[in-house]
This record gives structure tokens, C-alpha cells and sequence, in this order.
């Protein structure tokens, strides 16, 4: 228990201080998990789109597959970036395992499913509700597509933070295929996981606590935003 | 992806035909032996009707008469069993029903604001202007309310945006499906009224109710619906005078038409 | 149409990402050490790593995983050179033709520690055999790596020569953790058992709680750490020169003495031995 307070004194004053090491690994993680939130953003809402207002045979299988691909476990996909990725692998010669990149390329399969499936959902729901109006309309397809998603943005706001959410807290994948490497490769959760490794229990909490604090802003700024657009009666 | 290239092609025409929207009448309508049937029911049953060129149109007849049904599929949102429906020679289609315009019983907004519902339409018929768009909001009594979200007006409010809206792709005919039904007095006597100027101005009126008194006021001529099939069509006055039609006569006694 | 549109776009992101990562790391030189944990763990490469840095501007990137996925890490490719303490399995990287020629670096040794309740009695012994047949016959727990690393290879070893199947007892008296020797030693003493573990990730390790060292002092758990140049001839993208730099300067008196100088809470981790010293 005395862990626990060590925990909390610790995180105060890593934040307090300011430390290189800290901000420069709290950077790395913001700046590798957002990219991945771009990248699987645009493959997964034009994905998620595409199933939900396209009939298409497979349609149902691919529905499936997104939703199953919801739980992957980011070992797995670590694993699998790993083997593409490694000198041995058919990416190899690109020379990009143990760089940022490769943690991005890991977390943006990690989070697309997340993202085409809730994104599907909410797609269509809304696409559904527009549906006889723009069919009575004579919209076109795509512009019909656009003003979906865009009339759905607040939501899918709360989607991409799912993703977020999920690239930003996994160790696995970033873990295999980054190699925490200090200076280039570290990210929080994985200095979580060596502090634990090295027994160091109050500084790994400690970073937890930073991590937390990271994730709750980012949530905070997106709920107020959800917020004022319920309130509009847009959401 | 096949439909969507069909769809896009059929814009791209359409596009070129847009000088004839107005030149080429689609009145008048002839519907010959229309079927529907749905979940082992027959919903429409061999219906036949035939619409004249001007004037207002009023669809009477109880719930479950087959109204709004016929309505949408005059209009096209969904296809017959069997039976054929042409406006003016043209079968059912894009340039048919980009002409006309369907006002639902319960409208449809985009989550935008009051202006940007409008917006959307015009930019859609290419002629996005701010003063169409400012007329037209006038014209149904919401130009203040122009940057109020859609979804937080009132119920008539709702509806006489629903209503401009379909008047902004200026359409031939205006098909509405009984639009003030729970309507405050104040927005069904604005919606009527703007029905009414529509039609002085040309706009073909197809309207569904089943308000006998709204019939009254409005018609020009009258479509009394029973079970899936046209019981009586008749102009106005004859219909009110004398229904010909026990069905139509029973209803306008008050009593419960099964 | 628009699924190409679309997934042409995400590739510009994925790969304009990628190439800027990418480009910024080719242009510095640097190279990939694939490490035990042990090393890592007990700060001995951020002790030395700036000095190598410093006299030579070459960056050293430090994988530390197990010896049994360094060693697989290493057969891909994707390092440089290997820095690993199991000597059999070493030399037969080498002579699979994957390691150019591996020499001794140091050494320390293995420990077996337990708690303070010794429930097997071997406290304060020091031949680690017939500790390992009291810990079988007091059925006392056991938290094994049970990850193929270095420390686990030489554990099934002391195990075997003490003529104990330790297997037999799987999940029963005997926990295989399956992962590295920090999660080890954390669920270790967690869980009452003894662990055996190298010195210096024992010595640099903070959630110790009321464990002690139980057993120390045999021969039979000397620990030897070994350094491998990756082959260049196996893997083309090797950066041998550079590789061959950092080992150059670890076995050189500068690299033997500063390891040598590398001290925590007052005590030696590591003890070099390279042949040239």
C-alpha cells in the first residue's frame, strides 16, 4: 500500500520537474499514437462508410470481420508487424523495425477495426434515418456519403477517441516491434513495463498516473465537444 | 458499386435535362392495375386512377386506406408488385421523380441548422443563393430562426422547414403526406396557406389527409382511398354534395369506415 | 473508386510517417544490440553507452529481451550485434554460420533467492544442486522463467544435475512464468517461492520486499556474458563496421574497466573477462 502514495508523490513530481526523459517519451507516445488515429481514421471511417451504405456481396462477412477484429490482441498484432517488418520478413529491406514507424504501422491495425466497425454502425444508423428523404431527393451517392459523415462527425469524434484510447494504452505491439528502445522507440507503456520489470512498482504507477492524466485530457476536450454539439441538437 | 455507377450516369443525363425540367409537363398521370403486396397482404389492390393537369389533389380516407403507400409509390421511393404508373407518357424513374418533391408526415432534417437544411437542397437543384434561401425561409414564416439547429424547433416549425425545403428544388408537383397531422392550429392554417399559393402559381398538389374538414378547404378534386383501391374520385363539390360511394358516404357521416 | 481514393490516402499517411522516421534514423549512425535483460535491467548501458557515444558518435540502440528471442531476433536480422549469456546456444549461432565469432565479455553469477520463512531450509547454503532437491522435496514453490532466456537455459541445467524433473511438478510446486526476470522475481515474490536470478538484476531490483539471497557461491553458478558480431554475410543489412566498433571498444581496457567501474549500492555487477585483459 505504501506503493500507492509513493505512486502518487512520484507522479507530482515527475510532472513538476518537468524531465526531459519524461516529456520526450510522453511526446513520442502522442506523436506515434495520433498518427496511427490519422492513418487507421481515414482507412477505417471510409471503410466503416463504404459497408454501411454499399450492398455488396460479403457485405455481412465483412461486418463480422470488423467486429471480431475489434479484439485483437496488440501482441498479436506486434507479432505479425514483427515478422513483416524484420530483415527476414517480405518488408524488410525498408529497414523499418525498431523505428517509430513501425509502432505506428502496429497501432494503426490495431485501432482500424475499432474505427470501421463503431464508425459502420453509426454510419448507417444515420444513413437509415436520411435514407427516403435523399432517396425522394435524387441525392447522389457520394454526396449522400459526405453529408452522412459529416452530419455524424460529433459522433464519430467518440469513435476516433476509442481508437485513441486503444493505441495509446497498448504495450504488446509497441513493444515488439519499437523494442523500447530509450531515446527511440520508448513510449509510455512500455517504460511502464520496464519500471515493473525492474521492480521499480512506484515509478511504473507513476507513470501510469501520467499516462491516465494524458488520456483524461484528451477525453475531456472531445466529451466538451460532444457536449456543446448535443446541445445543438447536432449529435 | 455497379448501382452507384448506374446512379452517377443517370445524374450526369439528368444534368443535361435539366432546361426541360420545367418545359416537359408531367401531367397528366395515368395509373393502370397498381398492385402492392407485402408480407402476404395485399396493400394495393389493382388500383387505377388518372390525375388531370392542375389544381389540388386531396387523398382521403381512413388509416390503413392505402394513402401515403400510394403516394410513395407514385413517387417512386418504392416499386409495385404489378401495375403501371406514367406521368405524362414516362415511366417512373430519376427524371421523374427529380421533378417532384414529397413532403413526409414526419419530416426529415439534417442535424444542421435551419439555414443549412435549405443550403443543402439548393446547392443540390445548383442554384445555392442567399436570397433564395432568405425568401424562401420568409415564405414559410422561419427567416429569424435561419441559424437555429434544425432538430430544436417545434413540430410545425419542423414541418414548414420540411415544406420549403421541398419548395426549394421547385418542383412540379408537390406531394405531401399528410404533413399537419398533430400540427398546432397556427402551422397547419401557414401550411395550407403556402399549399395554396404553391398551386395559384402551377405547382401541381397531391396532398394525403384524413382531416374531412382540411379536404374541404383545400381540394379541387378528391381520391377517397378504401382497402387499396380508389373507392371515389370526384371534384370537390360533387364529392362533398353527394359521395357516391357508401364507403366515402359513412366516412363523412363521422361514422367508423372499416 | 473510393475505396482506391481512400486507401491510397491512408498509405501516403502510413508511408510519408514511416519515411520521415525512417530517413531520420538512416542518417545518424547507429546500431541495434540485441540484449539480454539483465544488462539492460541493471543500468550497466546507460552507464557505459555515453562513453561509447561520446568517443565515437555512433548511438547504440538497446533491445533487451530474453537471450532465446535475442538469439531469434538476431537469426532475422534485425540487429547487429548479439549480447547474450548462454554459451551453448551462442556458439551454435556461430556455427550456423548467423554470428561472425562470439567472444567472452564478463561474467557475474546466479542466485537463488528465497523468503525469510526458507520453507525448504536451504538459507545460507552454497551448493546449488542439493538446494534444488530440497526445494523438490519440501515441495517448496519454484518460479521458473520458463521463457528459454540464458537464465532459464542455465536453471534447467542445475535442475538436471541435480537429477530433479522439475517438469513433474509444473503448475504444482514448480511456476514457469513464462516471461522476463522482472516479471519473474515480481510474481516470485509474490507468491512465497524461490527464485534464481543474476546477481545484478538482483541487486538492482526494487521490489524485493523481505527476500534474501538464499543460496550463492558455487561454480555451478558462474554466469557468463558473450558478445557476437551479427554475420554480414547471413544479413546484408548488417552495419558490421559499426558493430565491430562498439565490441572492439568493449573488449578494449576502456570498455573491460569501465564495465569494471560500474557499481550499485557499493557493489560490483559485473566482472569483465575479455581475452585480450
Amino acid at each position: 500500500m505504501h506503493d500507492f502514495a509513493e505512486a502518487f508523490r512520484l507522479a507530482f513530481a515527475l510532472a513538476a520537474s518537468g524531465d526531459a526523459d519524461l516529456i520526450e517519451i510522453i511526446a513520442l507516445s502522442l506523436q506515434v499514437s495520433l498518427t496511427a488515429l490519422l492513418a487507421s481514421s481515414v482507412i477505417g471511417f471510409g471503410l466503416g462508410t463504404l459497408v454501411a451504405v454499399a450492398r455488396f456481396p460479403g457485405r455481412g462477412a465483412a461486418i463480422v470481420a470488423f467486429n471480431t477484429l475489434m479484439g485483437l490482441p496488440p501482441v498479436v498484432v506486434g507479432l505479425l508487424v514483427y515478422l513483416m517488418l524484420s530483415r527476414a520478413g517480405p518488408l524488410g529491406v525498408f529497414g523499418l523495425l525498431y523505428t517509430p514507424a513501425a509502432m505506428i504501422i502496429a497501432q494503426t491495425i490495431l485501432i482500424t477495426p475499432i474505427i470501421a466497425a463503431l464508425s459502420r454502425q453509426i454510419v448507417e444508423d444515420l444513413f437509415l434515418e436520411y435514407d427516403e428523404l435523399f432517396r425522394s431527393m435524387s441525392v447522389p451517392t457520394h454526396q449522400a456519403m459526405a453529408a452522412v459523415l459529416w452530419d455524424a462527425r460529433f459522433s464519430l469524434v467518440t469513435v476516433a477517441l476509442a481508437g485513441f484510447g486503444r493505441a495509446i494504452a497498448e504495450v504488446g505491439a509497441v513493444m515488439i516491434v519499437g523494442g523500447n528502445i530509450d531515446h527511440l522507440t520508448r513510449v509510455m507503456t512500455t517504460a511502464i513495463a520496464l519500471e515493473t520489470s525492474k521492480g521499480d512498482l512506484a515509478l511504473a504507477l507513476a507513470l501510469g498516473i501520467v499516462l491516465l492524466v494524458i488520456s483524461m485530457t484528451v477525453n475531456a476536450m472531445a466529451l466538451s465537444l460532444r457536449t456543446t454539439a448535443a446541445r445543438q441538437a447536432y449529435a | 458499386m455497379r448501382e452507384l455507377a448506374l446512379r452517377v450516369d443517370e445524374i450526369v443525363s439528368s444534368d443535361a435535362d435539366a432546361a426541360d425540367r420545367q418545359t416537359l409537363p408531367l401531367l397528366p398521370l395515368k395509373v393502370c392495375g397498381l398492385t402492392f403486396r407485402a408480407g402476404g397482404r395485399t396493400l394495393i389492390d389493382n388500383l387505377d386512377l388518372a390525375l388531370g393537369m392542375h389544381g389540388i389533389t386531396m387523398m382521403l380516407g381512413p388509416n390503413g386506406a392505402g394513402k401515403s403507400l400510394l403516394l410513395r409509390l407514385l413517387h417512386g421511393l418504392i416499386a409495385p408488385s404489378s401495375g403501371e404508373i406514367s406521368w405524362n407518357g414516362v415511366p417512373l424513374g430519376h427524371s421523374v421523380q427529380e421533378r417532384q418533391a414529397l413532403v413526409f408526415q414526419k419530416p426529415v432534417l439534417l442535424r444542421r441548422s435551419v439555414g443549412e437544411n435549405l443550403d443543402f437542397a439548393l446547392r443540390l437543384m445548383g442554384q445555392s443563393s442567399q436570397q433564395r434561401r432568405d425568401e424562401l425561409l420568409n415564405r414559410v414564416g422561419l427567416l429569424r430562426l435561419a441559424r437555429q439547429p434544425a432538430r430544436l424547433l417545434s413540430g410545425g416549425e419542423q414541418q414548414r422547414l420540411a415544406l420549403a425545403r421541398a419548395l426549394a428544388a421547385d418542383p412540379q408537383v408537390l406531394l405531401l403526406d399528410e404533413p399537419t397531422a398533430s400540427l398546432d392550429p397556427a402551422s397547419v392554417q401557414m401550411i395550407e396557406g403556402i399549399v395554396q399559393d404553391a398551386s395559384r402559381q402551377g405547382m401541381r398538389i397531391v396532398f394525403v389527409t384524413h382531416d374531412i374538414g382540411q379536404a374541404r378547404r383545400l381540394a379541387d378534386d378528391v381520391v377517397f382511398m378504401h382497402r387499396g383501391r380508389v373507392a371515389e374520385h370526384a371534384p370537390s363539390k360533387d364529392f362533398f354534395q353527394s359521395p357516391a360511394s357508401e364507403a366515402a358516404r359513412d366516412f363523412l357521416a363521422g361514422r367508423i369506415v372499416l | 473508386m473510393k475505396v482506391k481514393i481512400l486507401a491510397t490516402a491512408a498509405a501516403t499517411v502510413v508511408v510519408a510517417s514511416a519515411l520521415a522516421f525512417g530517413t531520420a534514423m538512416a542518417e545518424d549512425k547507429s546500431i541495434i544490440v540485441q540484449s539480454t535483460t539483465s544488462t539492460a535491467n541493471s543500468g550497466l548501458y546507460d552507464h557505459l553507452l555515453p562513453k561509447f557515444q561520446e568517443k565515437t558518435g555512433i548511438t547504440v540502440n538497446v533491445v533487451a529481451v530474453g537471450t532465446g528471442q535475442a538469439i531469434k531476433n538476431a537469426k532475422n536480422c534485425d540487429g547487429d550485434v548479439l549480447l547474450v549469456h548462454a554459451k551453448s546456444a551462442e556458439e551454435k549461432f556461430v556455427s550456423e554460420g548467423y554470428g561472425a565469432a562470439r567472444t567472452d565479455l564478463m561474467y557475474n553469477d546466479f542466485v537463488i533467492v528465497g523468503p525469510p520463512s526458507d520453507p525448504a531450509g536451504i538459507a545460507g547454503t552454497s551448493d546449488a544442486a542439493a538446494a534444488l532437491k530440497k526445494i523438490e522435496g519440501s515441495k517448496a514453490l519454484f518460479a521458473s522463467r520458463g521463457d528459454d532466456s540464458g537464465t532459464h537455459k542455465k536453471e534447467k541445467s542445475l535442475w538436471k544435475a541435480a537429477g530433479v524433473d522439475a517438469g513433474a511438478g509444473s503448475g504444482k510446486w514448480y511456476r514457469e512464468t513464462g516471461s522476463g526476470m522482472g516479471a519473474t522475481l515480481n510474481a516470485g515474490t509474490g507468491m512465497g517461492a524461490y527464485v534464481m536470478t543474476d546477481r545484478a538484476t538482483w541487486i538492482s531490483f526494487k521490489n524485493k520486499g523481505d527476500y534474501k539471497i538464499a543460496v550463492e557461491g558455487d561454480t555451478a553458478l558462474f554466469n557468463q556474458y558473450g558478445v557476437i558480431p551479427v554475420n554480414k554475410e547471413k544479413c546484408p543489412s548488417v552495419k558490421a563496421e559499426l558493430g565491430q566498433k562498439f565490441i572492439g571498444w568493449l573488449l578494449s581496457a576502456e570498455g573491460q574497466s569501465a564495465i569494471a567501474a560500474y557499481k550499485k549500492d557499493g557493489q560490483q555487477l559485473f566482472f569483465p573477462n575479455a581475452p585480450s585483459v
